[in-house]
C-alpha cells in the first residue's frame, strides 16, 4: 500500500473542508502540505446544491440588524438547544467570511449602489440572507475551489474513499483510503485532520440531499469510540418536488410563496399566524404532514405521495426570473409544471443533520469524557458544534461551513507547525494492514455473500422514512430498532457483485451503506430514549418540551459493540428557554 | 409503465463491447440517470456511472446520449421522445470503466489559466471590507461562472480532439470568467496564458461547446470575446 504524508488532511470538499483548506494554506503561507480527500470529484460535493443564501450581519446601521438578534433568532430556532457561546462565534464571524467570499470571486446579487443584497428567510426576523441568485451554495463552491487552486502545495485527491480514520491513544494519526480509480487503498499519515465530510439525508428514503450524502463517517467515528452527538434532530424541509425530493428552496418562501392546501386555503395561518409561511422548517413541516393526515392535501397520481401546492404565481416573471430563476428551471423540468402558470407539488423531505461529531466551540473533536482527541477537527454538516441545536434555520449552515472550516483550518495549521514530521511507526503500519485486510481479504476477495447491497440500504431507509420521520412514537421507535439491528446481522454478508479493481462502485455502495447502518442506530437511539418534542424530534407520545429533564445534549458512543448513551449540557450565555412561538 | 431498451457501452482495461438492458420505466419523466441506477441497483452491480445530486448542478452525469453529450440526470424520456436509448462515456477522454471517464486532462487544463482571483494576496485573505460591484458589472462575467465543470462541453469539441494541446473551451471560456470580473487584476496575466496557438487561435468558432452546455455559459462567445481583447491594439 502506498504511504503519503501530509502536515493536515482534510476529509470531504464542500463548503466546510474547501474553507478549512483554504484557511490552512494561507495561515501557513503556502508552506504546509495540505490533502485533501473526497470520495467525488471536488467540484461535485453536496454543498453545490445549496440554494437559498448564507445569514450574516452585514450593514446594520442600515437594516437595523444587530449580532445579539441573529443569534437570539437562531437560538429561538434551536427550540435552546443550541450552545450559545457557539453562536455567538457564528454571528460574529459570519459577516467577515461573507466578505472574504466577495474579495475570492463569488458572485452575490448586489444592489444598485454595490452592497450585498440580503433576504428574509424562516425564522429570521430581518433580511439577513445573502445570495447569488438562487445557487448560492454553486457559487461558493467554485469559488473556493477556484482559490484553494492557487497553493500548489494543497493536493486534491479527488474519488478517494476514506474508509477509515486512525486514531491511537486518543490522538488523530491518519486515514485509510480507497482510489476508487485504481482500487489501490492509500495510507495518509498526517499530523493533523480535518473532517468535513458532509451529511447523511440517503438515511431516509425521500431527500433533498444528494445521492452522495450518506454519511458512512458517523459510523466510522463510531467504530473508533468518537461519541455522535444528538444525530435524532434530523430536519425535515418542508418543501420538496414530488416525487424526486429535489428541493423547492426556502428562497422561494422568502421571495413571497404561498403554501396553500386542497381548499385552496393558506393554511399556515392556522400554525403560525404571524411568520406564516417564513415560520421555521420544523413547525411548517409538522403543519404540511398534519394537512395531509387530515385529508386536506392532494395525492401525486404517479407515485401516490400525499403533498400539498406551493404558489408562486403571484410574484411576476421578473422575480422568478431574477431571484429565483433555478426554481422555475427545476419545477419545469422535473414535473413539468411553470410556477408562473400552476402551483408545484411540494411535500417535507429529509433535509439536514443537526447533529453530528461531537466537537467542542472551536471544532475540536471530543470524546465521551470531553477530552480532545489531539490532531482531529471537524466542521460543516458532519459536525455538532452545536449552532443548530433542535432545528436549524435555513441559510445558517452555509455561515457554519464557511466559520468551521476557516476556524479549524487555521487551528489545525498552527498546531502542526508547532509539531515534528510524522513519523510511520509500527502501530500505524499495524492499523493500515489491518484495514487492508478488512477491503481486500474480507470483501473484495471473499465468497458467499448473499443480500444485495441495494435491498439492504432499501429496507433501512424503508424503516427511517416510516419509523423514524416528522412524527415519532415511542412504540414505532422501538420497533425501529429491533428491525435496524436485525439488518444489521444480515448485513454482515452483503454481497458483492463487482470482484474488479477499476472503480468499483459496488465496493464504495456497501462500504457506505455498512457504516450508514451504524450511524442510524445513533438516530434511533437518541428519538427513542428522548422523551419530549423539542424542534425537529416530535414525539407523538410526549408532545411538550420538558427543560426539566431534557434540556442537554445526547451522545451516542459504541462500547463493546453496543451503543450506549450519555447527555452532556448546553451552555447558555444569554438566552434563556422560552415557549416558542411563531 | 414504458419499456425501454438501454444500450449502454462498458468498458474495463480497453475492451469494449455494448450491453443491453431492459428496463421499466414509472413514466416519461423518468431521467436517463433514473433507468441507469435502476439497471444497476436491481440488473447489474457492476455497471459504474457518476452521478451525485441528480438536479443538473454537480456536473457528474456527463455522457454520451443517443449521440449528443448531455446531463443523464436532466434528460428525460420525454425529452428524447424515444424508447430505444445508447448511452457512451463522453468523447475526447480516456475511460477508466463503463461511463467513467478520466477527467485529470481536463481539470489540469482549467487550472492553468489561474481561474482565481488575482490581486495582492493580503488584501484578498486580510482586506475586512468587501470589493464592491454594481449589479451591471456583475453581468459582464456572470453568465460564465456558471459552468459546473461537467466537461460536456470539451467532449463536444471537434478541436479538442484534433489537438489534445488544445487548452479547451472550459478553461478558455473560465480565463473570461475571471478577466471579465472587475475585482480581478490578472487580465494581462491570464491573456499571455490564453493568447496562442494551444489557447484561443486553436478555436475555429465551430460553436458545439455552446450547443451542448446545459448550463448556458456560452464558452464559444467567451473564446471570441478574449479573441478581440488580444487583437486589441
Ligand atoms: C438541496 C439543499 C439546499 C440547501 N440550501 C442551503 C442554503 O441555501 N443555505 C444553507 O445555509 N444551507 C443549505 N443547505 C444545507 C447545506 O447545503 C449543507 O449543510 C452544506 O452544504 C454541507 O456542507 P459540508 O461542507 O459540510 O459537506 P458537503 O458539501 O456535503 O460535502 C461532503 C464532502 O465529504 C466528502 N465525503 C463524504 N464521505 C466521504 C468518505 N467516506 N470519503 C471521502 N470523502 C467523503 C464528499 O465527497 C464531499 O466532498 C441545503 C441543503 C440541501 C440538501
Ligand atoms: S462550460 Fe458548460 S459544458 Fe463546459 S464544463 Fe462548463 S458547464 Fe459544462
Ligand atoms: S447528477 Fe449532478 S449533474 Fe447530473
Amino acid at each position: 500500500m502506498d504511504l503519503y504524508k501530509y502536515d493536515v488532511v482534510i476529509v470531504g470538499s464542500g463548503i466546510a473542508g474547501l474553507r478549512a483548506a483554504l484557511q490552512a494554506a494561507w495561515t501557513g503561507r503556502g508552506r504546509l502540505s495540505i490533502a485533501i480527500l473526497t470520495k467525488v470529484h471536488a467540484m461535485r460535493s453536496h454543498s453545490v446544491s445549496a440554494e437559498g443564501g448564507m445569514s450574516a450581519v452585514l450593514y446594520p446601521d442600515k437594516t437595523g440588524d444587530s449580532l445579539d438578534l441573529h443569534a437570539y433568532d437562531t437560538v429561538k430556532g434551536s427550540d435552546f438547544l443550541a450552545d450559545q457561546d457557539a453562536v455567538e462565534l457564528l454571528v460574529r464571524l459570519a459577516p467577515e467570511e461573507v466578505r472574504l467570499l466577495d474579495r475570492l470571486g463569488v458572485p452575490w446579487t448586489r444592489e444598485p449602489d454595490g452592497r450585498i443584497a440580503q433576504r428574509p428567510f424562516g425564522g429570521m426576523t430581518i433580511p439577513r440572507t445573502t445570495f447569488a441568485a438562487d445557487k448560492t451554495g454553486f457559487f461558493i463552491m467554485s469559488t473556493l475551489y477556484n482559490n484553494v487552486l492557487r497553493f500548489d502545495k494543497v493536493h486534491i485527491y479527488h474519488e478517494h474513499f476514506v474508509t477509515k480514520v486512525v486514531i491511537e491513544n486518543g490522538e488523530f494519526r491518519g486515514v485509510v483510503a480507497l482510489d476508487l480509480k485504481t482500487g489501490e487503498l492509500r495510507a495518509f499519515r498526517a499530523k493533523a485532520g480535518i473532517l468535513a465530510a458532509g451529511g447523511s439525508g440517503r438515511m431516509y428514503r425521500l431527500t433533498t440531499m444528494a445521492h452522495s450524502s450518506t454519511g458512512e463517517i458517523y459510523g466510522f467515528a463510531l467504530r473508533e469510540g468518537l461519541p455522535l452527538k444528538d444525530m435524532e434532530f434530523v430536519q425535515f424541509h418542508p418543501t420538496a418536488l414530488v416525487p424526486s425530493g429535489i428541493l423547492i428552496s426556502e428562497a422561494a418562501r422568502g421571495e413571497g410563496g404561498y403554501l396553500v392546501n386542497r381548499e385552496g386555503e393558506r393554511f399556515m395561518q392556522r400554525y403560525a399566524p404571524q411568520r406564516m409561511e417564513l415560520a421555521p422548517r420544523d413547525i411548517i413541516s409538522r403543519a404540511i404532514v398534519t394537512e395531509i393526515m387530515e385529508g386536506r392535501g392532494l395525492t401525486d397520481p404517479e407515485s401516490g405521495m400525499g403533498h400539498v401546492l406551493l404558489d408562486l404565481r403571484h410574484l411576476g416573471e421578473r422575480k422568478l426570473n431574477e431571484r429565483i430563476p433555478f426554481i422555475r428551471e427545476l419545477a419545469i423540468k422535473y414535473v413539468g409544471v411553470d410556477p408562473l402558470k400552476e402551483p408545484i407539488p411540494v411535500r417535507p423531505a429529509v433535509h439536514y443533520i443537526m447533529g453530528g461529531i461531537h466537537t467542542d466551540t472551536y471544532g475540536r473533536v471530543l470524546d465521551v469524557g470531553g477530552n480532545w482527541v489531539r490532531g482531529l477537527w471537524a466542521a460543516g454538516e458532519v459536525a455538532s458544534v452545536s449552532v443548530h441545536g433542535a432545528n436549524r434555520l435555513g441559510s445558517n449552515s452555509l455561515s457554519e461551513c464557511a466559520v468551521w472550516g476557516r476556524l479549524t483550518g487555521e487551528e489545525a495549521a498552527k498546531y502542526s507547525m508547532g509539531l515534528a514530521e510524522p513519523t510511520i511507526d509500527e502501530s500505524f503500519r499495524e492499523s493500515v494492514k489491518a484495514e487492508e485486510k478488512r477491503i481486500y481479504d474480507g470483501l473484495l476477495h471473499s465468497e458467499g455473500g448473499t443480500v444485495s447491497v441495494y435491498e439492504v440500504r432499501r429496507r433501512m431507509q424503508d424503516i427511517m422514512e416510516d419509523h423514524v420521520g416528522i412524527f415519532r412514537h415511542g412504540s414505532q421507535l422501538g420497533e425501529a430498532a429491533a428491525m435496524l439491528k436485525r439488518l444489521r446481522e444480515e448485513a454482515r454478508s452483503m454481497r458483492l457483485d463487482d470482484r474488479g479493481k477499476a472503480y468499483n462502485q459496488n465496493l464504495r455502495d456497501l462500504l457506505e451503506v455498512d457504516g450508514m447502518l451504524d450511524a442510524v442506530m445513533a438516530v434511533v437511539a437518541g428519538a427513542y430514549a428522548r422523551t419530549e418534542s423539542r424542534g425537529a424530534h416530535y414525539r407523538t407520545d410526549y408532545s411538550k418540551r420538558d427543560d426539566a429533564n431534557w434540556l442537554k445534549h445526547t451522545l451516542a458512543y459504541m462500547r463493546g459493540g453496543s451503543l450506549e448513551l450519555a447527555y452532556v449540557p448546553v451552555r447558555i450565555t444569554k438566552w434563556q428557554p422560552e415557549e416558542r412561538k411563531y | 409503465m414504458v419499456s425501454v431498451t438501454l444500450r449502454v457501452r462498458r468498458q474495463v482495461a480497453g475492451e469494449g463491447r455494448w450491453q443491453v438492458y431492459k428496463v421499466e420505466a414509472a413514466s416519461e419523466k423518468a431521467t436517463v440517470l433514473d433507468l441507469l441506477l435502476k439497471v444497476k441497483e436491481e440488473q447489474d452491480p457492476t455497471l459504474a456511472l457518476r452521478y451525485s445530486c441528480r438536479m443538473a448542478i454537480c456536473g457528474s452525469c456527463g455522457m454520451v446520449i443517443n449521440g449528443r453529450p448531455m446531463l443523464a440526470c436532466q434528460t428525460k424520456l420525454s425529452d428524447l421522445g424515444s424508447t430505444d436509448i445508447s448511452v457512451e462515456p463522453m468523447w475526447n477522454y480516456p475511460v477508466v470503466k463503463d461511463l467513467v471517464t478520466d477527467m485529470g486532462e481536463f481539470f489540469d487544463k482549467h487550472r492553468r489559466v489561474k481561474p482565481y482571483m488575482l490581486r495582492r494576496e493580503e488584501e484578498i485573505f486580510e482586506g475586512g471590507d468587501e470589493f464592491r460591484q454594481r449589479p451591471e458589472d456583475v453581468e459582464r462575467y456572470l453568465d460564465f461562472a456558471y459552468c459546473i465543470f461537467c466537461g460536456l462541453c470539451y467532449s463536444a469539441c471537434p478541436r479538442v480532439a484534433e489537438n489534445p494541446e488544445f487548452l479547451g473551451p472550459q478553461a478558455l471560456g473560465q480565463a473570461a470568467r475571471w478577466i471579465f470580473d472587475s475585482r480581478d487584476r490578472g487580465a494581462q496575466e491570464r491573456m499571455r496564458i490564453v493568447d496562442g496557438e494551444d489557447g484561443l487561435w486553436s478555436c475555429h468558432y465551430i460553436g458545439s461547446c455552446s450547443e451542448v452546455c446545459p448550463r448556458g455559459v456560452e464558452p464559444a462567445f467567451a473564446i471570441q470575446l478574449l479573441k478581440m481583447r488580444a487583437m486589441r491594439p
